[in-house]
């Protein structure tokens, strides 16, 4: 009964859409107001009937009801709660359901804070946002029916793959799709305000806290992917260039460009149609990754099993969502021409060249990512595009990005003092040289990237600090008018301290993993040992452990550097109840410059194990820095100024300050 | 700063971001692609050594070889097949009979060394270049495989 009220629940959902994304439109068109304020509700009532859909699934997913089809093929009565709930988002139709229920919250969102919105930018906006959940309801109502019943109802399901049974991965989807989800508020605010005709700086400070919020859970919901990778593969690497990774990159390259460039609409009136173009670009890569991951036309890891009428139909839906606007775009762009001139070299134009830079960053991931699809097509050979192609393409456009990405918040607007920036910076040019000779010291001759990674990676790292003590004059009068500096600073340029500081972290992070991790592989007898890069792992023992819904064997590593000892490890190997494959669980010690991480294999049925050993250099640094960006987008986020709602009069006699 | 002249430093800076970018790569599409190779095509015209390729086929019953850390087993589409060598664990889902995908390269001794064997997320799951190079040497089976593929999802 409880599925089928889902069911219900999101047609009478779809029904609500197709109001909430004609009438107000129209209403908007004629200046009916009642019509225009149909949207709020609309809005409010659509998301409750689909966050009751989604409930009603996961009570599905909860109770273990085998006669729905998906519960049957991804969960199993005896996975803990916690998978069995995470399962609801593990598969191809409650994923979907997440996302339109994130659709519709943004949505709710905005009726709920936009008071202070024009009536007519505000109701256009919830009526695209409308449009958008239409299309979606039609999908999932059309071919991915997530209530689908099976009859008779299996007494036992099939478990949910074991690999995606880790917290981190509960959590992944959720944030990720916040991320790129909430990207369609932004796209629904460009696309509205094209009909509108009309772009300014209160449009772009209204985007913003939509943008800031999208772009700091896509950052958290990527490293949290890239984190899981790492625990859970047993395989010592944290990013694969793997389509589906890559089409969550891509909107957030675009989307961190779109931060920036909203930024020159807010602060000097320029940029504008380029700014509506992101907009709409980013929320098309959010769903040209969605088309990737859902129809499986793409080689991957992560791939649902393929259906081609769900790829078409996802094919239709993006041929719609990009093509109408950017038509629209083309007509009405001309016209938001103006705003302020600025000098190449100025704070603008650090901008300008982020954005480019950016922009083709992406282009080379996309590239990479549709590249071996179009030859396939072609000429019918099929290839990989792997690390290597990305190291020289997307690595050396990152490393310009990252040196103007230091300079850039030196230089003024208008007309930056580029020369006074650089003598400013001398301290960092000079760590971040010392840096580099280090790094070569250290890897002999090793990859020219690693030098180049560290070099950039330390000079964002001190110019962004060295700007931070600039700002609030750290060594100009006493501590208390230092630290009253410091509390007047605005909370966006907190946000942005950190999140320049998170990224140097997180690319020196990337640069040593990258470069310097160094392996080995060895079949050991307990009581056994190797070295590795000066520690000493002994294999103590192997022995059998119980777990919730698993068996498996776990080995006792001790580690030991010069005789003293570091740390106890236990890699096992599970053997879930229902799947017949085991998986490896791998055992990690996190050191603050390296991570030893240790897998357990086969035995070798002579009383030996196979083992295999990682020391990856700073790996840790990736999701530190990570970490650090998220905290800098929600400092960003907390920042007066910005809080959705905020009084446009305050926002306006405060931005002069920053 | 007039806005012509504003126009031109954009256009140019384009213009020589994207210049560099399509430098970069043209010379990646022709260092850094691997091809996807079968059995059949490499017996035809045996890869330059040491360039790299992805092999792929079914992991041939009865092929497994261990010796300490290092395995060598065959693998083949069913006309023709080719020995591999790999030092290192073997993925989870590595059976004799499965579809499996490696990569490395030969070495001077016309050996395929692989340095990775690729890890599908499930066992019934059959890479679809695996299929595709079954497929042309005419040894798929409609039944075996296809349909059976259980979706994986991680977002």
């Amino acid at each position: 009964m409880i599925p089928e009220l889902g069911h219900y629940a999101l047609v009478l959902a779809l029904v609500l859409a197709l109001a909430q994304a004609t009438v107000p439109m129209v209403g908007a068109a004629r200046g009916i107001r009642p019509w225009m304020q149909l949207a709020r509700p609309a809005a409010l009532a659509q998301f409750v009937f689909v966050a009751f859909a989604f409930i009603a699934l996961m009570h599905a997913f909860a109770v273990s009801d085998f006669s729905v089809a998906i519960v049957t093929q991804h969960s199993h009565s005896d996975q803990p709660l916690i998978y069995r709930l995470s399962a609801t988002w593990g598969n191809h139709e409650g994923s979907l359901l997440l996302w339109v229920l994130i659709l519709t919250v943004f949505g709710a969102l905005v009726a709920l804070f936009g008071e202070n919105l024009p009536p007519r930018l505000k109701a256009r906006t919830l009526s695209i946002q409308a449009m958008i959940s239409v299309g979606f309801l039609l999908f999932m109502l059309l071919t991915s029916n997530p209530f689908a019943r099976l009859n008779p109802a299996p007494m036992q399901g099939n478990e949910l793959n074991p690999l995606l049974q880790d917290p981190g991965l509960a959590l992944h989807p959720p944030m990720l799709y916040l991320g790129y989800v909430g990207f369609s508020i932004v796209f629904s605010f460009a696309v509205a305000a094209l009909i509108d005709g009309k772009v300014d700086a209160a449009w772009a400070r209204w985007v913003r806290p939509w943008c800031l919020l999208s772009w700091t859970t896509l950052t958290g919901g990527i490293a949290l992917g890239s984190w899981w990778a790492y625990n859970e593969l047993g395989w010592g690497g944290w990013w694969f260039w793997d389509p589906v990774e890559n089409a969550s990159f891509m909107p957030w390259l675009i989307g961190t460009a779109l931060l920036h460039s909203a930024l020159v609409v807010e602060k000097r009136d320029a940029l504008k149609s380029w700014t509506i173009l992101l907009s709409i670009l980013t929320f098309g890569f959010a769903l040209l990754g969605t088309f990737l991951v859902r129809s499986g036309i793409i080689t991957s890891v992560h791939a649902f099993a393929d259906d081609p009428t769900r790829g078409v139909f996802i094919l239709a839906l993006l041929a719609i969502a990009i093509g109408v606007p950017l038509s629209l775009y083309a007509l009405r762009a001309p016209a938001l021409r103006g705003g302020g001139l600025f000098a190449p070299l100025s704070r603008e134009g650090a901008l300008v060249m982020n954005n480019l830079l950016l922009a083709t960053m992406t282009a080379t991931v996309l590239l990479g990512t549709l590249y071996p699809l179009l030859l396939e097509l072609a000429t019918g050979s099929t290839i990989s595009v792997g690390g290597p192609f990305y190291m020289a393409t997307f690595g050396v456009l990152a490393l310009p990005l990252l040196i103007v990405m230091a300079i850039g918040p030196f230089l003024g607007w208008k007309r930056g003092d580029v020369r006074g920036a650089l003598q400013r910076l001398t301290v960092a040019g000079i760590s971040a040289l010392g840096a580099a000779i280090i790094a070569v010291w250290i890897q002999g001759d090793g990859p020219i990237m690693a030098p180049l990674g560290m070099f950039v990676g330390v000079w964002l790292m001190v110019g962004t600090l060295v700007e931070f003590m600039e700002r609030i004059r750290l060594f100009d009068g006493d501590a208390g008018r230092v630290w009253s500096r410091a509390r007047h600073l605005p909370r966006a340029a907190y946000g942005m301290t950190l999140a320049h500081l998170g990224l140097a972290i997180a690319v020196i992070g990337m640069t040593g993993a990258g470069a310097w991790k160094s392996e080995e592989v060895k079949v050991l007898q307990p009581g056994q040992s190797l070295t590795l890069q000066g520690y000493e792992f002994k294999l103590e023992r192997v022995g059998g452990v119980r777990g919730e819904n698993y068996l498996a064997e776990q080995a006792h590593f001790t580690v030991s550097r010069g005789g003293s000892f570091v740390a106890d490890l236990y890699p096992e190997r599970r053997q879930y109840m229902v799947q017949p494959a085991p998986t490896t669980e791998a055992a990690i010690h996190t050191m603050p410059l390296a991570d030893l991480y240790a897998v357990i294999g086969e035995p070798d049925g002579k009383g030996g194990w196979l083992v295999r050993i990682y020391h990856e250099p700073l790996v840790g640094w990736i999701w530190f820095g990570a970490l650090v960006m998220v905290a800098g987008g929600l400092t960003s986020l907390s920042d007066r100024r910005y809080r959705v709602g905020a009084p446009v009069r305050a926002a306006a006699t405060q931005a002069a300050k920053a | 700063m007039s806005r012509k002249r504003l126009r031109l430093y954009l256009v140019l800076a384009t213009l020589v971001v994207l210049g560099i970018a399509t430098t970069l790569v043209l010379r990646a599409l022709n260092e850094e692609l691997v091809f996807f190779l079968s059995p059949t095509q490499i017996a035809e015209k045996q890869p330059d050594a040491g360039r790299q390729i992805r092999l792929g086929g079914l992991v041939e019953a009865g092929s497994v070889e261990k010796s300490g850390e290092t395995v060598a087993f065959s693998v083949t589409d069913l006309s023709s097949n080719v020995r591999v060598t790999y030092r290192g664990l073997l993925p989870d889902l590595f059976r004799e009979g499965q579809g499996v995908v490696v990569q490395g390269a030969f070495d001077g001794n016309g050996r395929f060394v692989a340095s990775e064997v690729l890890a599908k997320h499930d066992e019934t799951y059959m890479p679809p270049e695996v299929a595709k190079a079954l497929k042309e040497s005419g040894r798929w089976q409609e039944t075996e495989g296809k349909g059976t593929a259980q979706p994986v999802v991680t977002q």
